[in-house]
């Protein structure tokens, strides 16, 4: 090539890059750069990308793009039996998957009208919040290690990995489990994993004070979150953002109290909310949620103990059984938010139409709009709050 | 006042936040270190009892040479996977004799009796690169004839090497107690 054609070509296609990089330079402003952010970058997991225009360190605009993870768990569904798309749930969110199991099987005892064992209701209860845990536990410290501190990924993985042994005597595994079948639970706790949890929960209330001290008072983290991020409970409805996310800006929505399923009515504990509608916020609702957590356990165990020799499962439908026809939805709420699975059945063997509602998805359409007008520093920083597993994003 | 706090209290408090927290971190280090060194070290066998690996055959009480398999393929369908293979055994060739009674019971028109075949599977191969570990093979087994193994320590060099003959599996776990290999056709 000429370097005159090379200079044409330039002027036609600046950037070069692929379609999304183009479509958004359409929109850019002069003399800004357009910068990817991942999906390499360690904030953004190896499977996001985020096109930013940047004027100096400052965003212009952003916009994620999607689809580094094609899985088509939705699709999948039409082409397994009910009971074989169990194992899928756990993929689509191996931070939480046990919310996931719950919705997807909840979903099919709704629509084929099972109900399930009160000892099994327990067990979904407490092997579900243990996960929730889990779940808070490798967010606080992958988000401290995106903004740049490396020991408390470390101390939150001591505790983690002391609830993925209690969560592995039930489930046997640690970290797809596919354990919720349709009518009850795969295995039944143990009088051994019954004392783990008992033991685990005022060790766990030693951490929390502990965390505090290391992390969530220090000032460099203070001045890393507070005021990052400004999502207003207007931002957070348009974009139907959910659980940790929409209670950071005050909004007081959680599936257990609002939409109760299973035996959360029976429980007393607290939806933490806070109105700084921050990074700040988010952290600090999170941290809040891991002590009620804890709660709702001590009350489930005394629960667990008093259904202590019952059933765990209603009568186990056989691999190919047909649900009835008609449809279905349940919600459950993850360490991430609302998670919804809506089933249709046309009464054959396999589901006709599987539509899973994951919240990290919606949490992160909000991005665009929150990222505007801040450093480039601050966008991991936002990411971060918003706490994405990037298989709910690409499902 | 204000800018007293400002300038002067709040960096003290900012500061002995820093303090709080190397206290934490001194704390740690001096504390007994909580990682394994693998593979140097590994963790104790209490914690994998309860680890569901992939799955293997169980053997018959009588015979542990011989799974308590009946090749009914209830495993193989339900595995949302494909990762199980049941062969079934072909039945044997009549013998001379077998083969007269039962040209004889034919000519008469009674029903004719062929020399069935033998319930345990011919072969049991799993793909354990494609298993996805739920458990519904086991749950699903009429006759209780597989189990969660708990071997953590699988390494291989291709992904062949996660294919494994379950039978075989079986027989060298059973070993001591064989006398005999036993032989494909049996
Ligand atoms: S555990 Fe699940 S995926 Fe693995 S072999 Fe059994 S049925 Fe198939
Ligand atoms: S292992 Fe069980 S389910 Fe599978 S073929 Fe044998 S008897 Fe049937």
């Amino acid at each position: 090539m000429s370097s005159e054609t090379v200079f044409q070509a330039r002027v036609e296609d600046p950037i070069g890059g692929d379609f999304y990089a183009r479509r958004f330079q359409q929109g850019c402003e002069e003399n800004t750069l357009v910068l990817n952010m991942g999906p390499q970058h360690p904030s953004t997991h190896g499977v996001l990308r985020v096109i930013l225009e940047v004027d100096g360190e400052y965003i212009l605009r952003a916009e994620p793009v999607l689809g580094y993870l094609h899985r088509m768990h939705e699709k999948m569904g039409e082409v397994k039996s009910w009971y074989q798309f169990i194992p899928n749930m756990g993929r689509v969110d191996y931070g939480h998957p046990l919310a996931w199991n719950w919705a997807y099987v909840g979903a099919v005892e709704k629509l084929a009208g099972i109900e399930v064992p009160e000892r099994a209701e327990y067990i979904r209860v407490i092997t579900c919040e243990l996960n929730r845990l889990a779940s808070h536990l490798l967010w606080w410290g992958a988000y401290l290690l995106d903004l740049g501190a490396f020991t408390p990924i470390l101390y939150a993985f001591d505790d983690r990995e002391a609830i993925l042994d209690i969560l592995q005597r039930p489930t046997g595994s640690r970290l797809t489990y596919s354990s919720f079948r349709i009518g009850g639970v795969q295995m039944d706790l143990d009088d051994k994993a019954v004392q783990m949890i008992k033991d685990f929960i005022p060790y766990f209330r030693k951490r929390l004070p502990m965390y505090k001290d290391l992390v969530t008072d220090n000032i460099i983290l203070r001045k890393r979150v507070e005021g990052i991020g400004e999502m207003s409970p207007d931002v957070v409805n348009r974009f139907g953002c959910t659980g940790p996310v929409a209670r950071g800006s005050g909004i007081n929505y959680d599936v257990r109290r609002n939409e109760p399923y299973s035996i959360y009515d029976r429980f007393d504990f607290e939806i933490p909310t806070e109105d700084t509608c921050c990074a700040a916020g988010r952290y600090l609702v999170r941290m809040e949620e891991m002590a009620q957590t804890l709660r709702i356990l001590e009350q489930a165990v005394e629960g667990l103990e008093q259904a202590k020799g019952e059933r765990i499962m209603e009568k186990a439908p056989k691999p190919n059984w047909k649900a009835p026809a008609g449809e279905a939805w349940f919600a459950v709420e993850s360490g991430r938010g609302k998670v919804g699975v809506h089933v249709v059945s046309d009464g054959s063997k396999t589901p006709y139409r599987v539509k899973l509602r994951s919240p990290s998805y919606s949490n992160l359409s909000s991005f665009g709009e929150v990222a505007e007008g801040v450093l480039i520093a601050d966008a991991v920083a936002i990411l971060g709050s918003l706490d994405l597993i990037i298989p709910e994003i690409d499902r | 006042m204000e800018t007293i706090r400002r300038n002067i209290l709040q960096p003290i408090k900012d500061l002995w936040s820093l303090i709080v927290g190397l206290k934490v971190t001194g704390k740690y280090f001096a504390m007994k270190q909580v990682t394994v060194h693998y593979p140097r070290q590994v963790i104790d066998d209490e914690n994998l009892k309860t680890y569901a690996g992939h799955i293997e055959l169980v053997g018959k009480p009588k015979d542990p040479c011989m799974p308590r398999c009946i090749s009914c393929q209830m495993c193989a369908t339900s595995c949302p996977s494909g990762c199980i293979k049941v062969t079934k055994q072909k039945a044997p060739k009549p013998t001379p004799e077998q083969q007269k009674a039962m040209e004889e019971a034919k000519a008469k028109g009674e029903k004719v009796k062929k020399p069935a075949a033998p319930k345990n599977p011919a072969g049991f191969m799993l793909d354990y690169s494609l298993c996805s570990l739920c458990g519904t093979c086991v749950e699903v087994c009429p006759v209780k004839s597989l189990r969660f193994s708990n071997d953590i320590y699988l390494v291989g060099t291709s992904r062949d090497d996660f294919k494994f003959d379950l039978l075989e599996r079986l027989r060298s776990q059973a070993e001591p107690r064989c006398d005999a290999p036993a032989s494909k056709k049996q």
